[in-house]
């Protein structure tokens, strides 16, 4: 590791528009996301911060941006330390973020977005000829125009991208930070951004890159500052990076003993799940043959398909496309509860949103997805419910004084337990577990993957979905890499490596074919 | 065991400061109006010799609470599921139109039976609007119930209609058993019944996923649009006994105008008994806790001669005061 120590940045370099971080650290609930960050933004440049999911290059920006105060250390403006409280003071100093979810005002026109606050006015009233004369001008100084009239919310996300730089350049902006500007962006909306980006530096603004796309921060950048783990592993010129060397320095700790012992499934174990061209809303003709006793991990970046996957399977979104067969039986066009009959189980990504009952009891958290098996005539049977409820929660190690009290009132890691017990409660063929251990301390963590494991081998065929490698790789049998909703590569035994992994979840050319 | 796991298995991670408080959640909200209920009974008790009486409690406060308590009873459930319905009382009307109508000319059985069907379906229209068409809860029967009040008005030509003349219907709601009129009995079989169907039930354990978190119940195999559409027409059916059971007791029906707001005093029975407006939580027994209690404090008004201007403003405050309850629990408890 080659921090920038803060003598190696002499105070008269920075008067002139630099925005420095110094020794910042940030925790959010006892985990660290930055650990004593120090970089240099020159003016003018464009300086892309790259690393893995949560490797803590968006927390970064938030707390340049002011959305975040750091714990420690401070960002200086100008060599004078600041302390911004909200995104406000930020951008009183000329520091301001295009988010990932554009902040337009649909039903407004182009020209009342981008003066939005900021109107001349009389009395109370716009004046709207000085506002279009405005609007102009800026338009001309920028280099790029939009038709001012148009409703904002009819503009592609580019253009809305481009609204929303001008909306900041008309805040007199220098410092803009962009959050995977072209995440959402079409191949040819991408190209016009990028020029966008180039047009600004050439004007003397200063541009902090977010980016995922490798090829795209290699393109663009002056420099590159690689994060992992919250802390900076080098900040250097761009033009010395290559795919490869970044690659390379996002790649996270040896995987050391947090994983149990893999089991793999025989050759010859019954197929329980067959995925045949599965097309739907962010999926492309997928398809995949999982075995009894199989865990299968997908990898891949936020956003590249797996959830939309795994809900099209579970039957929760609309399948255009495709074939699904569990245990002989085609489930293809299924509702979630005529799915879960036929074996299927899922822990969806966001226990909060999708998963619990927060104000309701554990123990009917758990029994919510059989109460069929639980009842006679829909009457509950409460001792058997009881009796149920309380082993399948043992299986999963929950421990907790009573199954009465209300499920928001455990810690993370035992209400994911609670989903797995509702799971294991249901007795399926087919798990599908979305980002098992998201928000989960660092002890239960091992605990479910314990289950997972448990669960795989008592015979069930499992897919594991994390934005953490490490998880993936140390739990999984087999692990295929999704891109953009297909499955680009499919990795087995001694080929899957991170690097492997990364390469396919970042470049086109990894593909396989 | 790792050293990892067998660090895990030790604690047991419940939050013990805030333990007692969540655990007796239920509990503590049902002495949240329990004791003012209790408070204001045993103090019209004492300083009213009128207020014990035969006549006073169950003719004065139960039988005329009947129609409330029955269409709240179902408007538990639907609040809980989620929802919200404000077109009961336009199906309270046109039930007992519906009812007087076909008892002058056929038999009273055949009128009860032929009203439920109609609130009833009422209801199903109502859970269809804002299940499948998606359309907000509030907006739905609040435009249901100008539809209904309308055809109540149109079907009836804009008369009202008296049973004096033919008064068999009556009975329905004024048979007395066992010390207390039927009315009474038709109401506390209905709130026995929907309290179990909310408790006891799978049912039941539906409506609460369906409006605690309806995407985390449908993934759960809740087939939540059904589950609300079947609150709905609960509420409609109640709506409709109770319009039955009042027109049995008058022998005359009402103008929707002057019934207009009887899905507020609803909605204020239930809210001021703990059930959350945003759903997923509350109970059919609070809910009479709480209409009685409104009750009660109308009674009082009565019985101590005070200016009964004041009643409308009694109960708004303890309204909001119920509801400032609900949201403070709800923090207390993420």
């Amino acid at each position: 590791m080659t921090d920038p120590s803060v003598e190696a940045v002499p105070r008269q370099t920075a008067a002139n528009g630099d925005v420095e971080v110094v020794s910042v650290s940030k925790r959010f609930g006892g985990a660290p996301a930055l650990t004593d960050v120090t970089i240099t933004i020159r003016k003018g440049e464009v300086h892309a911060f790259v690393g893995e999911n949560g490797a803590g290059k968006s927390t970064l920006g938030k707390i340049i941006s002011g959305v975040y105060s750091p714990d420690e250390g401070e960002v200086r403006v100008d060599g004078e330390s600041m302390s911004f409280r909200s995104p406000r003071d930020a951008m009183d100093r000329g520091i301001v973020t295009i988010a990932q979810e554009l902040a337009v005002v649909p039903f407004l026109s182009v020209e009342e977005n981008v003066l939005l606050g900021a109107e001349p006015r009389r009395w109370g009233f716009v004046r709207r000829r000085t506002m279009r004369r405005r609007y102009e001008e800026l338009s001309e100084r920028v280099g790029f125009r939009l038709p001012a009239n148009q409703m904002a919310g009819s503009l592609v996300t580019a253009d809305q991208q481009k609204l929303e730089i001008l909306r900041a350049l008309s805040r007199d902006a220098s410092t803009i930070i962009m959050d995977e500007p072209s995440a959402a962006l079409s191949m040819h909306e991408v190209y016009a951004l990028h020029s966008v980006i180039r047009s600004l530096t050439t004007s003397g603004k200063t541009v902090i890159l977010i980016s995922h796309f490798l090829s795209e921060v290699l393109d663009l950048a002056d420099t590159i500052t690689i994060l992992r783990d919250g802390r900076i592993v080098r900040t250097g010129p761009a033009s010395e990076e290559t795919e490869s060397s970044l690659i390379e320095g996002m790649l996270g700790r040896s995987l050391g003993q947090a994983f149990p012992t893999k089991q793999l499934a025989a050759d010859d174990a019954p197929v329980v799940l067959e995925i045949e061209a599965l097309s739907a809303v962010g999926v492309h003709e997928v398809s995949l043959t999982l075995r009894a006793g199989e865990i299968v991990g997908l990898a891949g970046l936020v956003g590249s398909g797996r959830s939309e996957f795994a809900m099209a399977l579970y039957g929760a979104t609309r399948v255009t496309a495709g074939r699904i067969v569990i245990d002989g039986v085609d489930v293809t066009h299924h509702r979630p509860d005529q799915s879960l009959r036929q074996g299927f189980a899922i822990i969806p990504e966001s226990r909060k949103d999708q998963g619990l009952l927060m104000g309701r009891p554990i123990s009917e958290n758990v029994s919510l997805a059989s109460l069929g098996a639980l009842s006679r005539l829909g009457l509950m049977s409460p001792i058997r419910e009881r009796h149920r409820v309380a082993h399948a929660l043992k299986q999963v190690r929950v421990r907790m004084s009573s199954v009465r009290t209300h499920v928001g009132s455990l810690s993370g890691g035992n209400q994911q337990k609670v989903l797995f017990a509702r799971t294991s409660l249901c007795g399926p063929k087919v798990l599908i577990a979305d980002e098992p251990t998201r928000g989960v301390d660092v002890g239960s963590k091992r605990m479910i993957y314990d289950v997972v494991a448990e669960m795989a081998a008592s015979g069930l065929g499992v897919i594991v979905i994390s934005s953490e490698l490490e998880e993936v790789l140390g739990l999984a049998h087999r692990v295929i890499v999704v891109r953009a909703g297909r499955f680009v590569a499919e990795l087995e035994g001694e080929s899957m490596t991170q690097q492997a992994v990364l390469e396919a979840a970042f470049t086109e050319s990894a593909a396989v074919s | 065991m790792t050293e990892v796991s067998s660090e895990v298995l030790s604690p047991v991670e419940v939050d013990s400061s805030n333990f007692s408080w969540r655990h007796v959640g239920g509990l503590w909200r049902t002495a949240g109006i329990l004791i003012p209920f209790l408070i204001v009974f045993i103090t019209l008790s004492i300083v009213n010799g009128q207020f014990l009486t035969r006549q006073n409690l169950v003719v004065n406060i139960l039988y005329l609470q009947s129609p409330i308590l029955i269409i709240a009873a179902a408007g538990t459930l639907v609040l809980i599921a989620g929802g919200l319905d404000l077109s009961v009382a336009a199906t309270f009307v046109l039930a007992s139109d519906i009812a007087a109508q076909v008892a002058l000319h056929t038999n009273p059985e055949f009128a009860i039976v032929l009203a439920l069907l109609c609130g009833a379906l009422v209801g199903l229209v109502n859970g269809v609007v804002v299940a499948y068409l998606r359309i907000n809860a509030l907006i739905a029967t609040l435009a249901m119930s100008f539809v209904v009040s309308g055809i109540a008005e149109v079907a009836t030509n804009n008369t009202f209609y008296s049973l004096f003349n033919k008064p068999s219907l009556g009975k329905f709601a004024t048979t007395n058993f066992l010390g207390a009129q039927s009315a009474i009995w038709i109401t506390l079989v209905v709130v026995v019944l929907l309290g179990l169907a909310l408790w006891r039930t799978t049912f039941g354990r539906y409506v609460f996923a369906a409006g605690g978190n309806a995407e985390a119940a449908r993934l759960a195999g809740v087939r939540v649009s059904r589950v609300r559409i079947v609150t709905y027409v609960l509420s409609g059916s109640a709506a409709a006994l109770a319009g039955v059971i009042s027109l049995a007791q008058t022998l005359t029906t009402t103008p929707y105008s002057n019934e207009s707001s009887l899905a507020f005093t609803v909605l204020a029975g239930i809210v001021v008994g703990g059930t959350s407006i945003i759903g997923g939580d509350g109970s059919v027994t609070r809910t009479v806790i709480g209409v009685l209690f409104i009750a009660l404090i109308q009674n009082g008004f009565e019985l101590l001669q005070f200016n009964a201007f004041f009643i409308p403003l009694v109960t708004g405050v303890i309204l909001i005061i119920a509801v400032a309850l609900d949201v403070w629990l709800r923090q207390r408890r993420r």
